[in-house]
């Protein structure tokens, strides 16, 4: 087999090839081809708060381009999208709309932090009245990006983690459900 | 009309006027008795023809309370800054919703968040929080125990 590289598959493809007789057999696991399959197609919301849906936005257009890696089909409804990206600071106000959006996203969601108001409440609005301190107090978040606002690399950088963790099972949506079984 | 001739136009129409100097805009201080007549002065008095109130803010400087009026003529394109200090313990001051509509909803915010009374505003009600909202949190001294650490 290891001489016939037409018959090799992608390093990428959690699965090997056993010869038998008269034909190859691909041996894998369906849960791991199934996160395999998930991981390369995952539609982001349409949801920005404040200056670092700026960069998302970047990050979506031709300079970075997410769609590389599968990330091109921005939804702007919840029900359609797999993975928030919380660009910006969530105010109290915010919070139960934010909680909305995340409830109504189908299963598997995953959640990315991006930058330093989603994940702490931000350099310079922690300390009001008005500020959520950190997403994480109104939705379970994946993948944390540090900066603010982090640059594009950053967030190219995030998703293709979310990619890593969704390919490995250790999201949080995925070891919700594993834990349901 | 120039900064210049502004100057001497609005201090030939109100004398009590004190100017402060320094800044991009005409700033001048005015009392609170006689903020309405000076903006209907300021709206009306044909040269001048303040039409359009483009920022109401209100600042507090701990020992009393300074609201902000950012005035632009489309016509002349000049523009100033009024200033009115009122009393920090009751701060209250006409409004110019009847002058400048877009005054109505800047005085809720600045009631909102500073507690500012405008005399005779049609719908004074908390514009971005909710109506149960206790305390003026854009104050200085305005204390959240849970959300905020003392500087």
């Amino acid at each position: 087999m290891e001489n016939e590289t037409n018959k090799k598959i992608p390093d990428s493809f959690p699965g090997e090839i056993y010869p038998v007789a008269g034909t190859d057999v691909v041996l894998t696991k369906l849960d791991d081809v199934i996160n395999w399959a998930r991981s390369n197609s995952i539609w982001p919301l349409t949801f920005a708060t404040s200056c670092c849906g700026i960069e998302m936005m970047s990050v979506a257009s031709a300079k970075y381009d997410f769609s590389r890696f599968g990330f091109e089909v921005a939804r702007a409804t919840p029900r359609q999208a797999d993975v928030i990206i919380i660009a910006g600071t969530i105010v109290n106000k915010m919070a139960p709309v934010l909680k909305r959006l995340y409830d109504q996203m189908a299963d598997p969601k995953y959640v990315i932090a991006m930058g330093a108001c989603a994940i702490s409440g931000g350099p310079f609005f922690y300390n009001t009245y008005s500020v959520v301190k950190g997403a994480d107090h109104v939705i379970p978040v994946d993948v944390y990006i540090a900066g603010c606002p982090p640059r594009p690399e950053a967030l190219l950088h995030a998703l293709i983690s979310l990619q890593h963790k969704i390919k490995s099972g250790a999201t949080r949506e995925q070891i919700k459900i594993d834990g349901n079984k | 009309m120039t900064n210049e001739d502004l100057k001497n136009k609005l201090t030939e129409l109100f004398p009590s006027a004190t100017f402060e100097e320094g800044g991009e805009f005409i700033n001048f201080f005015i009392e609170p008795s006689q903020w309405k007549s000076c903006a209907k002065e300021l709206k009306e008095k044909a040269g001048l023809d303040f039409d359009y109130l483009f920022c109401v803010t209100c600042v507090d400087w701990k020992t009393h309370l300074t609201m902000v009026y950012h005035l632009s003529s489309t016509i002349h394109r000049h523009s100033i800054v009024v200033k009115v200090k009122l009393n920090r313990d009751q701060p209250e001051i006409d409004t110019v919703c009847d002058i400048w509509k877009t005054a109505e909803f800047h005085e809720r915010e600045a009631f909102d968040f500073f507690g500012v009374t405008f005399i005779n505003h049609p719908d004074l009600r908390r514009l971005f929080l909710t109506d149960d909202w206790v305390g003026f949190p854009l104050r200085k001294d305005y204390d959240d125990p849970i959300n905020m650490i003392k500087l």
